[in-house]
């Protein structure tokens, strides 16, 4: 592709932009347009940069193209950061709830989907992006296909996660959790994920090695099934092509379904599946070992997969949902269990013989931990299926502890490990900054993550119970804003674990920018004790 | 040729293919029937669309995040229906593109708060929760009762659902500004054909501010309005099982 | 065919054919001779570079 091409498209887009800017009367709509046309400017803008003017192609430096990595490991940290800090808000803002400073755009129902869109999309969606591109150019021996399709991956990406960031704010919102972005922002998202397949499959057709090794299939997998929920749970109809606001395609109860039908799944596929694709890569790196059994993950695969997408019904036990849904989604929850667990054994297992390295490599460390609390969600979502369970849990904190016990854990500390892998990799150096550095990351996590789901266990099983309560009058016992006060301690026990994991964070962004400046501290190598100090 | 998994593993179309084809089903088993089945939606009396004022309330209950807080599904327990009322029916939020069950309780259930509350209970608590409940942990609104509402599109957006299938006549269409004007207005002379066209709509000044139609103004008659529409005396619960 | 043929469908043939199908998958993977190619697969991230 010419840059003449690039440019033309790119001036085209900013000019119908300022057009649909200046037509429109919805004035969000035109804040949105305003942001395309600043998009469209920096890429000329930096494009200028990097184009040869006579319009011929730099030569591919290196094998495989890692720029566009780099760029998503920073990405990734980036929007962790933000999307971990707008969590502990809306933690305070439900202990303190002065601290919503009572204005349109600090209130906690616009900043929750900003906290869930940041960490999931934000935060997961970059480092999912950034490793499938390392883990299929590495298991296939191929560099990225389509030439710099990629690099519009990520940037397209990035101005996904702009316009619907800054949509929240302003109140464009569709109400569909985690499906919040209206229907312009969603076919832009369509756009970027067609090209993000065409990239994935593109290599894979590329591969020098002839078997695709089962990393790539979770990640292809994700990438198919998050296109499918994308495109069914977001048709609708626009009210106006110049405004933002559209009317959900479905109603009611098949609105409900197909909302929870993607909202589950993109658990089971953006936060599982491309995750497992992460784990199945980085932990034989990592341990330098490969898989316990290569088998067993081609089993988890495809059990996973089929039974993943019957689950969503679970979120809507008794409700107007019919009974037969909600029966048949239980018992796929419950079935799940299996081939979660068969994954986790997997990649535990994995260390078998190797334990050892737990002691010396704090990286590693926080693989396992992420795998543990793999297992200990994949353990408790069945639990929370079961629909006699659900009627105490659905409704209150309990979930909210559960997601974050997969969140925090799981996805944040897999996601954690692949980046202080990918690191010194991508930026050639020897190691890391600092693994002691990334012992206190991975503490200060843990704790973060146990304060977190254990105060969410406490306010939310008492809240159930309190809301069930009745006296010896028969009478109910409990008025709703007596459960409200009852949850305060709680929410400040959450809050400071949020805060502790935010606090980790921030020490990895640290350890991660001095080594891509390519220092390494000067301390004892982890395991060994401090010498001793000599006595005067 | 043996079939082999080793195909599978070898060729990057077929594994797309197949996975693909792995997770469908699950979704068209499952999602597909709730639109064929005829006793998916219960058969009730006294639904109808929103009027354009509620419509335009409901808006601004998803602009705000409402949803992330207050569900509106009523499950058929002891003391879900003590609380709230008569458990909630896959009908009433038949015509809710999108629905608005919600998922989360951090404060109570809104199905049926229709008619509980006065007005001045629902703008004194959205302007600022904790003057009327102490223990609240609800964010105010303050700004709703100074913002006009924007009603230059209303038709627009009942066009909008019409064409999804919430069964707006072109009457009410055609007059969606007036309906709305007259509701938020006592004195309107629209009030009648405003009531003809969308049965049992409460006709108030709801913000208590009769200079102009405010945010406020849509909002509580949207929560007005909540779960009161179905006739649960001409309700026949056994005929609706399902 | 109705909820209650198709519930009952689901519930005996249904059940079988997916069992089968399930072990039948177990069955082809771990059969013998197959361990040198598997094993040779899971090392291809650990060949690289």
């Amino acid at each position: 592709m010419g840059a003449a091409f690039f440019y033309v498209i790119m001036g085209l887009v900013a000019t119908f932009a300022v057009i649909v800017a200046s037509l429109t009367h919805d004035p969000n709509f035109a804040i949105h347009a305003w942001i395309v046309v600043l998009a469209a400017l920096v890429a000329i803008v930096a494009g200028l940069n990097t184009f040869d003017p006579e319009g011929k192609p730099k030569p591919a430096k290196g094998k495989y193209l890692d720029g566009v990595i780099q760029a998503g490991v920073i990405a990734t940290m980036f929007w962790g950061l933000a999307g971990f800090l707008v969590g502990v808000v809306i933690a305070l803002q439900l202990t303190f709830p002065a601290l919503n400073l009572d204005t349109a755009y600090t209130n906690f129902g616009r900043l929750r989907p900003l906290h869930t869109s940041a960490v999931v999309f934000a935060f997961g969606g970059n480092a999912l992006i950034a490793t499938s591109f390392y883990v299929v150019q590495r298991t296939t021996g191929a560099r990225l296909a389509l030439g710099n399709t990629a690099w519009f991956v990520f940037w397209g990406y990035q101005l996904f996660i702009v316009l619907a960031a800054t949509g929240y704010l302003l109140g464009i919102t569709q109400s569909k959790e985690y499906a919040e972005p209206e229907w312009y922002v969603d076919l832009w998202l369509t756009i970027v994920w067609v090209a993000y397949l065409a990239v994935f499959l593109g290599t894979l057709f590329r591969r020098k090695e002839p078997h695709i090794y089962v990393a790539n299939w979770f990640y292809l997998s994700f990438i198919v099934t998050i296109a499918m929920l994308h495109v069914v749970n977001n048709l609708s109809m626009p009210v106006s092509l110049l405004g933002a606001k559209s009317y959900s395609l479905f109603s009611g109860v098949q609105d409900a379904l197909t909302q929870w039908w993607y909202g589950h799944n993109a658990v089971g596929f953006f936060l599982t599946a491309g995750f497992l694709g992460m784990m199945y890569y980085f932990v034989p790196k990592q341990a330098d070992r490969p898989i316990y059994s290569y088998r067993l993950s081609i089993i988890h695969f495809w059990a996973l997969i089929f039974l993943y997408i019957w689950a969503g019904p679970h979120h809507l036990h008794y409700t107007a949902l019919p009974d037969w849904a909600q029966t048949l989604g239980m018992v796929f929850s419950i079935m799940l269990w299996m081939p979660s667990w068969g994954g986790m054994i997997n990649g535990l297992m994995t260390l078998s013989g190797a334990w050892d390295k737990l002691r010396t490599d704090p990286v590693l460390r926080m693989m396992v931990m992420a795998i543990a609390f793999y297992g200990m969600s994949t353990f408790e979502g069945p639990m929370m299926s079961i629909k006699s369970v659900n009627s105490l849990s659905h409704y209150t904190d309990w979930t909210i502890g559960h997601v974050h016990s997969g969140a925090l854990g799981w996805v944040g500390m897999i996601s954690f490990g692949a980046v202080y892998f990918l690191a010194p990799k991508l930026w050639d150096r020897q190691g890391l900054y600092s693994a002691r550095l990334v012992n206190w990351h991975f503490w200060l996590a843990t704790i973060g993550i146990v304060l977190y789901a254990a105060s969410m266990w406490v306010s939310g099983i008492m809240q159930g119970l309190m809301w069930r309560a009745y006296d010896n009058l028969g009478f109910l016992q409990y008025s709703f804003a007596e459960t409200v006060a009852a949850m305060h301690p709680f929410y400040l026990i959450r809050a400071a674990g949020g805060g502790l994991y935010l606090l980790g964070a921030l020490i990895m962004a640290y350890n991660i920018a001095r080594t891509i400046m390519g220092h390494q501290r000067r301390e004892i190598p982890m395991g060994f004790a401090a010498p001793a100090v000599q006595g005067a | 040729m043996k079939f082999s998994h080793a195909i599978i593993e070898k060729n990057a179309t077929l594994l797309l293919v197949l996975s693909f084809i792995a997770v469908s089903i699950g979704g068209i088993v499952e999602i597909a029937p709730l639109f064929y089945l005829q006793n998916t939606i219960e058969k009730t009396q006294g639904m109808r669309p929103y009027t354009p004022l509620e419509l335009a309330g409901r808006g601004i209950y998803i602009r705000e995040g409402c949803y992330t807080c207050h569900s509106q599904m009523i499950r058929p327990f002891r003391d879900e229906v003590e609380r709230y009322g008569h458990y909630s029916l896959a009908a009433e939020s038949m015509y809710d593109h999108p629905f608005q069950w919600g998922s989360k309780r951090t404060g109570p259930d809104l199905a049926r708060v229709g008619g509980k509350y006065s007005d001045e209970w629902h703008v004194e608590h959205l302007k600022a929760p904790r003057s009327v409940v102490p223990e609240s942990v609800m964010p105010g609104y303050p700004f709703l009762a100074e913002t006009p509402l924007r009603t230059d599109d209303i038709a627009d957006h009942l066009r909008a659902n019409l064409k999804v299938g919430v069964p707006y006549t072109e009457a009410m269409v055609e007059n969606a500004l007036a309906d709305l004007k007259a509701q938020a207005n006592p004195d309107d002379s629209g009030a009648e054909a405003l009531q003809a066209r969308y049965p049992k709509a409460v006709i108030r000044d709801f913000d208590g501010d009769p200079g102009q139609v405010t945010e406020m103004d849509a909002v509580v008659a949207y929560l007005q309005m909540l779960g009161t529409l179905v006739d649960f005396n001409a309700y026949n619960d056994e005929a609706n099982r399902r | 065919m109705d909820y209650h043929q198709f519930r009952h469908l689901a519930d005996s043939w249904g059940l079988v054919y997916l069992m089968v199908v399930f072990v039948a998958a177990v069955a082809f993977l771990f059969r013998p001779g197959a361990k040198a190619f598997y094993d040779r697969a899971a090392r291809i991230p650990l060949d690289e570079e």
